[in-house]
């Protein structure tokens, strides 16, 4: 059963279409990854599912249920979660009042087992703003997964991380797969290849491609717009 | 948890015994100041803890000031049900200014809420058969007696002030303690996540207007009850810009910055005024030094240096 659809979801700025009709379906346990070029629409399209952009056109459904014009938090209630492409944690807020946020309680043990996750259950009680940059991101991905959420949406998770916490992000999400449903959107081609089991190529607002990492790999479309000839 | 409250009693029982054991000056003085306090405590809970900056708070004080004193000087009412009415006017108030002010943000929102307050100022002027305008009116002695205490004997005052400032005091702290709490301090630290966290910001940011109006509101009926005055003066752009002060230099978002602040700032004056007749110069010259210095107010930066457990 699909856990996400769009049908014809579209948004457009002043004269550009941003996101222009858009169908997708998203199965339940899935990890999918959303690629192309900056300015495709990504980010848009992921607004738009979240409840973070209204939609000009088109609609959404999540768990068989219509949620086009549901406000973003209740989207979030109804069991999505997602991180932003910009961190966007409480920096002047301690570790553990960041999770317990996220997890709409003041339950200090779960809190504790949140940043356990992610190795930072040493630091609860420091200041989130305090941390490395790489650290920041790996707390509001903690923040996005405590929340125990069915659709877990990550803006580009491993933008300006380093080698070595991109491995740790990797085994992250492999331990998070087939227990949630996850929809990535990345650049990084390497985490695509080794995490995602079907990907959409989102090219000026259009799907341009979907498929298995192969396909995508091998379709003459997407390697002209996208990955290059190279 | 338990240190928080052991912490706020303490304080409550060394501002009982004070109440027993200042001198007559200092105690009115420090009547007064529980008062403003108070109003300083429901401010603080919209712009300290939820950062929203309103500039039209006076309007909440004075609601409450004239909800008790327009039906004790023209329906006879007695104090308890008065304070009630008092309670309910601000209340009110304060729902209607959350649903219209809170459709904008920033600037914007400092801008109706001192609109919003303005027009309230100018209201009670223009009512003046009743309210008596600029001019006030005074609630005579004999109708502020509560159960046979007295409320114009100055321990009674005290007492009475205390106690308000007390509920005051627990509530905030029992609010900011509680997930509702967490959650306004979310939306003043970054509004966006919040938001994206599944909360519904709107509802929150009405539930912090209508604490801080009637919080307020309850400050001014305590006022016009203990001092027995209802006047223009504390519906003016004045009395919004205090409990701003008084947040901003005991400590915005500190459950104890606002007693600071208003004990500060009183005293300062009071004390500079006793020295030179440019005693606004003296207290004008502290203040622009602790922003330089303390930017975090006086117990933002005991919270910040020693004490970060401090609520």
């Amino acid at each position: 059963m699909s856990l996400l659809r769009t049908e014809g979801l579209t948004r457009i700025y002043g004269g550009l279409k941003a996101v222009d009709e858009v169908d997708f379906t998203l199965p339940e346990g899935e990890v999918h990854a959303l690629i192309g070029p900056n300015g495709a629409g990504k980010s848009t399209f992921v607004g738009m599912v979240s409840g973070r952009i209204e939609a000009s056109a088109g609609r959404v459904w999540f768990d068989g249920r219509e949620i086009t014009h549901l406000p973003a938090h209740k989207r979030i209630r109804a069991g999505m979660a997602y991180t932003f492409q910009i961190t966007a944690i409480y920096a002047k807020l301690s570790l553990f009042d960041n999770v317990a946020l996220a997890l709409r309680n003041r339950d200090r043990a779960a809190a504790q087992e949140a940043l356990d996750h992610v190795g930072l259950a040493e630091r609860g009680d420091q200041l989130a703003g305090y941390l490395s940059y790489g650290h920041q991101r790996l707390l509001e991905i903690a923040m996005g997964v405590a929340q125990r959420p069915r659709l877990l949406i990550l803006d580009e998770p491993t933008q300006g991380l380093a080698e070595s916490e991109i491995a740790e992000f990797n085994a992250l999400i492999k331990r998070l797969a087939g227990e949630t449903t996850i929809l990535l959107i990345e650049h990084n081609m390497d985490v695509v290849r080794a995490l995602a089991e079907r990907i959409t190529v989102l090219d000026a607002g259009r799907v341009l491609a979907r498929g298995t990492p192969e396909d995508i790999h091998a379709d003459p479309a997407v390697q002209a717009a996208y990955l290059g000839t190279g | 948890m338990i240190r928080d409250l052991g912490l706020h009693l303490a304080l409550i029982a060394v501002l009982f015994v004070l109440g027993l054991t200042l001198p007559d000056y200092h105690q009115g003085n420090m009547a007064r100041i529980l008062v403003l306090a108070t109003y300083a405590v429901g401010y603080n809970v919209l712009f300290g803890y939820t950062g929203l900056l309103s500039l039209g708070h006076a309007m909440f004080f004075a609601a409450g000031m004239y909800g008790l004193g327009l039906v004790m000087q023209h329906g006879g009412w007695s104090p308890v049900p008065a304070f009630i009415a008092g309670l309910v006017s601000a209340a009110l108030l304060s729902v209607i200014v959350a649903v219209l002010a809170l459709r904008t943000v920033g600037v914007a929102f400092m801008i109706v809420t001192l609109m919003f307050s303005q027009s309230a100022f100018l209201t009670i002027l223009y009512f003046g058969t009743w309210t008596r305008g600029d001019e006030g009116f005074v609630i005579p002695q004999a109708a502020r007696q509560v159960a046979g205490l007295d409320l114009t004997d100055p321990v009674t005052r005290y007492m009475a002030a205390l106690a308000l400032f007390s509920v005051a005091l627990l509530l905030v702290l029992w609010l900011v303690r509680r997930q509702e709490g967490a959650v306004l301090i979310g939306i003043r630290e970054n509004e966006e996540r919040t938001r994206m966290l599944g909360y519904n910001v709107l509802s929150h940011k009405i539930l912090a207007v209508v604490m801080s109006g009637t919080l307020s509101g309850a400050a001014g009926a305590g006022y016009a009850l203990l001092f027995g005055y209802v006047g223009a003066t504390f519906a003016s752009v004045q009395y919004s810009i205090f409990p701003l002060l008084w947040v901003l230099l005991g400590g915005a978002g500190t459950t104890i910055g606002p007693l600071v602040g208003a004990v500060f700032m009183f005293y300062l004056i009071d004390y500079s005024s006793g020295l030179t007749n440019a005693y606004m110069l003296i207290a004008g010259v502290v203040l622009v030094l602790l922003t330089l210095f303390a930017r975090a107010g006086i117990m933002g930066e005991v919270r910040k240096r020693w004490a970060p457990w401090l609520p």
